[in-house]
């Protein structure tokens, strides 16, 4: 039986490099978590219909896909800030004070872990540990880590970043 | 590639490096790289091109130089001055000095005990080779071990090595390594698997991270040898996500590997064929469980599974599966190459060979060591570690992560051990060793652990997703001065039923962190619940407010 190929749901080119991360894997099923990275690196969080089109071409439950989708906190089904800041929360950036960095970002943006503040701007999530615990307290913005950070510098940093945008 | 290709290789990489009088080595780890370490090696780069010192004095990039919290780290050899905190500005003056004087400013104290006190195996290439080049690694006596072996030994000799040499497995549970590799071997079945663990999930912890980012070749070769003395085709690296530069560097050795046919087909010239790919972990701690990770390998939840059957008959799709931690494997080559009876002179008579620790936490010395088994916790933190900033007290050492616990001073003097530290309440674990002092509130990190295990409980058995969310709810309620001495009773209760009755190592060990801390620091609990008050000045109390959970 020869099984009719399935469209990506838009034209989007991105589609391309996920259509690509699953033929490297013979379009199987255990595909499933590397072709999940390959959908959040390129559009930067699992929508709905990129679940769907996932599951139609591996050949996965769609509610599998979203029990996988759910279980691993790298994973987002919620569309992200322009911006990313990951503070470490590791044992070491615990002891070297993670937490006063998370309590001057709520001051400052008013988000918690797992929340993007209003304008898009900034997407607030916490690390498992980083393993850059020689540089505590650590935290990564957009992916380059930040290390011996005291409130007031994690701020501007981010600060910094967000300015540009503007 | 045939044995006298490489070493003709590892010959000509090492008549290139004889024009230069001295060489100038960058940390390009990610403790490093984070402090702009990537800058400094192209400022380096630049002056050396600009002056003409580029034809004495090399500039290459290394693997991880131990001392984490003082860089970007710079190494000048043959004199193996190390300078700290160098910036793209120190550059020319660097490249000035290099081979004849030492920039003062900006150099460490020689002969530090940081230094002296280890004794390096898996770390051995760290400061020598150049992560990304695989030549660097060859001329290192890289792949030697294995392209020897499958020339000269049969697969049962590399496991009697393994035996003689008395390795036990570095990801925290200690099993022989030689025993494991043996079973699976004697498994049926033609098809079988190599599995390396990378999924360092431990806070505090990044001794694998290092070694995959410093050397990933030595991982690569441990793999190999591996498959060929079970008779496995296909290996599997397990990584974090969160580590894109160790997944960077490996994927690009593997892609060397195999151009030089170190990997793929016919390897050596002989019949024995061993792939390897990398697999993304995506942020869920119980996968470091053998039998969680086999599952997201296939794609699936990272639910761990009854054991037996163990992974060594049935594993990877249901075929015999052999699982080892990086540090296990980046032992291996070692000691092919220099013989098992060579391993198991170093350490002691049960803990055979060193340990690769990542120190952190309220030291001076922050960062990654390779010590002999049987040192002292005494030596690590005080000697090589430098001791407490502040001149602050010491008050426990947390070994083994949310599985550990937390050793007190009286311990210190004990040999560092599997044995040792499992009788005080601990465990070795993968390495993390953080540090406390008497600013930390030993209630409030017992609470840490066991917040890190109930959002980490895969929610599969019900004593280890109910019993987790119980002890930390009873934690809070100590630490915020409002708990009953029933509770603590409640507390103690829950601890044993978890530990006895959950199906993975993960709830098994969820109570240690309280366990231990109950064991030598009783009275910060009983101060918190009945004199309201936290000794370390870290829980608020608000005996009248109620806890968010």
């Amino acid at each position: 039986m020869t099984i009719r190929p399935i469209a990506p749901p838009t034209d989007d080119k991105r589609w391309r490099l996920v259509d690509a991360t699953m033929r490297r894997h013979g379009n199987k099923p255990a595909a499933l978590i590397e072709t999940l990275h390959t959908v959040q690196e390129s559009f930067g969080y699992l929508e709905e219909d990129a679940l769907r089109y996932v599951a139609a071409s591996l050949r996965v439950p769609l509610s599998k896909i979203y029990g996988v989708a759910t279980f691993y906190h790298f994973f987002t089904l919620k569309p992200q800030g322009r911006h990313t800041c990951a503070v470490c929360l590791g044992t070491a950036c615990y002891i070297k004070g993670a937490q006063a960095l998370l309590d001057a970002l709520k001051a400052r943006y008013g988000i918690v872990s797992g929340q993007t503040t209003d304008d898009q701007k900034l997407s607030l999530v916490t690390a498992r540990c980083v393993g850059a615990c020689g540089i505590a307290p650590a935290a990564s913005l957009d992916g380059d880590v930040l290390g011996k950070l005291s409130p007031d510098e994690l701020v501007n940093r981010i600060e910094e970043k967000t300015r540009h945008d503007a | 590639m045939m044995l006298e290709a490489l070493r003709k290789i590892a010959e000509e990489h090492r008549a290139a490096q004889k024009p230069f009088t001295s060489t100038l080595k960058v940390c390009v780890a990610a403790g490093c790289v984070s402090c702009q370490s990537d800058q400094v090696k192209k400022a380096l780069d630049a002056a050396a091109k600009k002056s003409g010192a580029d034809k004495t004095c090399k500039v290459k990039g290394v693997g991880c130089l131990g001392l984490c919290a003082q860089g970007p780290l710079v190494v000048s050899s043959p004199d193996n001055t190390l300078y700290r905190h160098v910036r793209p500005e120190d550059a020319e003056e660097l490249l000035a000095a290099a081979g004849t004087s030492t920039v003062e400013r900006l150099a460490a104290p020689a002969n530090q005990a940081f230094y002296t006190r280890q004794k390096r195996i898996v770390t051995e290439n760290f400061d020598r080779i150049d992560p990304e080049k695989i030549e660097d690694y060859i001329a290192a006596d890289g792949y030697l071990a294995l392209l020897t072996t499958l020339s000269t030994r049969s697969p049962a000799q590399v496991i009697e090595e393994l035996i003689k040499s008395g390795l036990r497995g570095r990801g925290g549970g200690g099993y022989p390594t030689g025993l494991k590799w043996s079973t699976v071997a004697k498994a049926a079945g033609a098809e079988k698997y190599v599995i390396c663990n990378a999924d360092e999930g431990d806070p505090g912890a990044f001794m694998d991270r290092s070694v995959l980012e410093s050397d990933p070749h030595r991982i690569l070769e441990g793999m190999a040898l591996a498959g060929y003395a079970i008779g496995a085709q296909r290996g599997y690296i397990y990584v974090r996500a969160e580590y894109p530069i160790a997944v960077k560097r490996l994927k690009l050795a593997i892609n060397q590997a195999e151009k030089m046919q170190l990997l793929g087909n016919g390897i050596g010239g002989s019949s024995f064929n061993f792939a390897i790919e990398v697999r993304l972990g995506a942020g869920a701690f119980v996968c470091g469980e053998e039998t969680a990770l086999i599952a997201s390998i296939e794609g699936k939840r990272g639910t761990p599974r009854p054991r037996p059957p163990y992974p060594a008959e049935e594993g990877l799709w249901g075929k015999p599966t052999l699982i080892n931690n990086v540090e296990t494997f980046g032992n291996i080559a070692s000691i092919i190459r220099n013989g098992g009876d060579w391993y198991a002179g170093i350490g002691t008579e049960k803990s055979r060979g060193t340990k690769v620790f990542a120190l952190a936490g309220r030291i001076n010395n922050t960062g990654l060591i390779e010590v002999p088994m049987g040192i002292t916790l005494r030596e690590i933190i005080f000697d090589i570690g430098g001791g407490i900033p502040e001149g602050r007290k010491f008050k426990a050492v947390q070994t083994g992560g949310p599985s550990g616990g937390c050793i007190p001073e009286q311990f210190l003097d004990m040999p560092v051990e599997y044995e040792s530290l499992a009788k005080v309440g601990s465990i070795m674990g993968s390495g993390g060793m953080i540090v406390m002092d008497e600013t930390s509130c030993m209630v409030d990190v017992a609470k840490f652990f066991m917040e890190f295990c109930k959002s980490e409980s895969c929610g599969k058995c019900v004593p280890c997703r109910v019993g987790t969310a119980q002890m930390y709810d009873l934690l809070c309620k100590i630490s915020s001065g409002r708990a009953t001495l029933d509770d603590l009773a409640l507390l103690e209760d829950l601890c044993d039923t978890v530990k006895h009755t959950s199906l993975c190592g993960l709830g098994q060990t969820a109570p240690n962190p309280v366990l231990s801390t109950l064991r030598f620091f009783r009275d910060e609990y009983l101060a918190h619940i009945e004199e309201k008050r936290c000794p370390a000045g870290v829980c608020a109390m608000h005996a009248l407010q109620e806890v968010h959970t």
